[in-house]
């Protein structure tokens, strides 16, 4: 069959099973956009480039499945790479294509000209600059393959008009993929494994910390076998919440510069570390050298550069942590170490979370309420700072694909439009964004987006006026000098209903819960904004470069 | 420690950037890169120095291997291997200088490659180590300009890196 560069786009697309594209059009990519016109792929029209990307990535956490956005050459390109290097962080698997001025003007300055591929270079797992249309749909099924595989990531493909102008035959199902460069190891080696599970059998602390590959590969199921046939604690990381049931007794729930209490201290105490789909960031270990500092580390990681790039393992696995766990399962034996329990128990009942209420509204009230009023198959997603922790902590987490935060790059900014993508991807979940008046604030221009499309995402705004985050560092480390994080106070339901989106603002506590019910009823998008108070903390929290164990605030 | 390393590449436009720009973004020192073509047809081979401790080498091979277009990374410094660097130097030399200058190019293996009245262009290669005592045997002369090329490197037979 031949066809033009544009329409081999759409028809690769829908060979990759796309449904929704998010994407915004311009001059470079007019073409495709043309092709795209009539054919029966959905399109979510974002209305600024870094929302479509972050579409595409809540659509891929929600869904599992490939989030594709598209954008123009140029400003299109560059306002796409917040998004790119955010889902990089977090190992999302989306696949961006940008339109790029025509073979010959490239490198001549050319109208909205960006050099896309050099730009997007650190922050993707791979991007391709396609000169020749005849290599376009091999491009496309390369770029999925490499998207969704092994550890995913984001994949550019830039596409210059021309190209998209140009023909060429094109029979995607005969197009075999073969990437000399490119083999990810799924299985582990068995050797290893083994020398896992034994460690595991004589261990008299283990520990298990999951993360964020525990959700991608969807091994939560494993997971929870492995802890329950060994008693092995559970805590998870900041990208692992979900991975593990919180409300189960094996639960430490998250730890990190804001985890759980008993989650830190278990990781400090354990003698043997089950690290799960993990990487170590430094939010996570805190201060590294002392990080678990008496325990032997076990490391599963699908790639191979996370072993030993920042805490030094004993016996590392590397491969898909599904396929791993399944083995290893087999290996351990059933056991209880009935000391170390109690211990985790009493660590977990002697240090609950808690916050004092008082006469105005407490942000982690506003959470707890949330989880009441939100029905089971409900999907958070949060923005960054204070309302993303606040989220995590006060949240119960019982699925994976559940809890939705930009972990890696903490972007101010992702959690609306993620939540679109989201709830475009899972129209059977209610989609709820814990979002902070600051962050509401950056993709704000989307709520144009979920009144076009009759989008029912609900907004809950923990509006406390500041950048409170920042301000909280301040007020801790910075003898209480605000600079630049107190905030003009915004009525976010003025804002809605200015926009057609339902908007309900909320001062007085009494009206909180009956305004959740109303927002999460209501058939549409709607925006609860509730003012809280302004100089609440987020807390426990380990001072940055401390170890995990050094903990401030509460008890 | 100073370590080799021999990367096969995809032959596409932009590979040296993406190694060169790991390097960068990741922080590793980078003492000498090299590129050229390999005994396959869309392969290239890169030859790499660089300075690190186990552990950052442990780093830059893994990480140079996540790339897509790098298909194989053999760190080679403790193999048995044949390096070669190739230095193109010019050198003052008038009627005074020229026999003595020739004398050294002579026990060191190395050619001329031009002639002028006031100069010479010598062509010499080898390891680091020779090109550097030429190098400083013909500093006296006054050296003019040096062009060199960074080090190549082969594991010795029987082992190959494919």
């Amino acid at each position: 069959m031949r066809l033009t560069g544009a329409q081999i786009v759409i028809e690769a697309l829908k060979h990759e099973g796309v449904e929704v594209i998010f994407g915004i059009p311009g001059g470079a990519i007019i073409d495709i956009y043309d092709a795209l016109y009539d054919s029966g792929i959905k399109h979510i029209l974002a209305h600024h480039e870094q929302g479509a990307a972050h579409m595409a990535d809540g659509y891929a956490r929600a869904t599992g499945r490939v989030g594709v956005c598209f954008a123009t050459s140029g400003p299109g390109a560059t306002n796409l790479t917040t998004g790119i290097a955010n889902a990089y962080m977090d190992s999302i698997p989306i696949v961006a294509i940008t339109g790029q001025v025509p073979t010959h003007l490239i490198g001549k300055d050319a109208f909205q000209e960006a050099d896309t591929t050099g730009i997007t270079a650190p922050i993707t797992k791979h991007n391709y600059l396609v000169k020749d249309v005849n290599e376009l749909g091999k491009t496309i099924k390369e770029a999925f393959y490499i998207a969704r595989t092994g550890r995913p990531g984001p994949v550019l493909i830039d596409i210059p008009k021309n190209v998209q102008t140009a023909t060429a035959d094109f029979d995607y199902s005969s197009i075999e993929i073969d990437i000399r460069g490119y083999k990810p190891s799924i299985t582990g080696h068995i050797r290893q494994i083994k020398e896992a599970a034994r460690l595991i059998n004589e261990s008299k602390r283990p520990c298990i910390l999951a993360g964020g590959g525990v959700i991608i590969s969807g091994a939560s199921e494993e997971l929870f076998r492995l802890s329950t046939k060994a008693n092995i604690p559970v805590a998870t990381t900041f990208m692992g919440i979900g991975s593990f049931p919180q409300d189960h007794p094996l639960s430490l729930k998250s730890a990190g510069m804001h985890g759980n209490y008993a989650a830190n201290y278990a990781l400090m105490e354990c003698d043997l570390l089950i690290a799960i789909g993990c990487r170590f960031s430094d939010r996570t270990t805190g201060r590294v050298d002392k990080f678990a500092n008496k325990a032997k580390k076990i490391h599963i990681d699908i790639d191979p550069a996370e072993i030993n790039k920042n805490v030094i393992v004993d016996v590392p696995i590397v491969g898909d942590a599904k396929t791993i766990l399944k083995t290893l399962i087999e290996y351990v034996q059933e056991k209880k170490e009935e000391e170390w329990l109690s211990y985790i128990k009493e660590l977990k009942e002697s240090h609950p979370l808690t916050y004092s209420d008082g006469t105005t509204i407490k942000p982690q009230l506003v959470i707890e309420k949330v989880f009441e009023v939100a029905p089971d198959n409900t999907i958070i997603v949060t923005e960054v700072g204070q309302n993303q922790i606040w989220s995590a902590l006060f949240y119960i987490h019982t699925k994976p694909r559940h809890f939705i935060s930009s972990g890696g790059l903490g972007t101010m900014g992702f959690g609306f439009p993620a939540s679109i993508g989201a709830k475009v991807g899972r129209p059977d979940a209610l989609v709820v964004d814990i979002a902070g008046d600051g962050s509401f604030l950056m993709n704000i221009q989307e709520l144009t987006t979920v009144v076009e499309n009759n989008i029912p995402v609900k907004v809950v705004v923990i509006n406390n006026r500041a950048l409170g985050m920042v301000r909280q560092w301040q007020e801790l480390f910075y003898k209480k000098r605000y600079s630049a994080t107190i905030l003009k106070e915004v009525n976010f339901a003025k804002v809605a209903n200015a926009f057609g989106v339902k908007g309900i603002r909320v001062t007085e506590k009494e009206a909180l819960v009956p305004a959740l019910k109303s927002a999460f009823e209501y058939p549409g998008p709607a925006v609860v904004d509730v003012v809280v108070e302004q100089e609440e903390n987020v807390i426990p929290m380990v001072p940055p470069g401390a170890p995990i164990d050094q903990i401030i605030g509460g008890k | 420690m100073r370590h080799t390393i021999a990367v096969l590449v995809e032959n596409k436009s932009g590979v040296l950037a993406r190694v060169s720009n790991l390097f960068r973004r990741r922080g590793y020192n980078i003492e000498s890169i090299t590129v050229g073509k390999s005994e396959r047809e869309g392969i290239a081979r890169i030859t790499l120095e660089v300075d690190g401790d186990e552990l950052v080498i442990e780093q830059v091979t893994k990480q140079l291997n996540k790339l897509i277009d790098v298909i194989k990374v053999s760190d080679i410094t403790h193999d048995e291997m044949i390096e070669r660097e190739l230095m193109l130097i010019k050198v003052s030399a008038d009627a005074s200088t020229r026999s003595e200058i020739l004398q050294i190019v002579d026990i060191f293996r190395a050619s001329v490659v031009d002639v002028s009245p006031k100069a010479l262009v010598i062509e010499i290669t080898g390891d680091r180590d020779k090109l550097e005592a030429f190098e400083a045997l013909l500093r006296p002369f006054g050296i003019k300009e040096i062009a060199c090329t960074g080090k190549v490197a082969m594991v010795r037979h029987p082992k190959e890196i494919k």
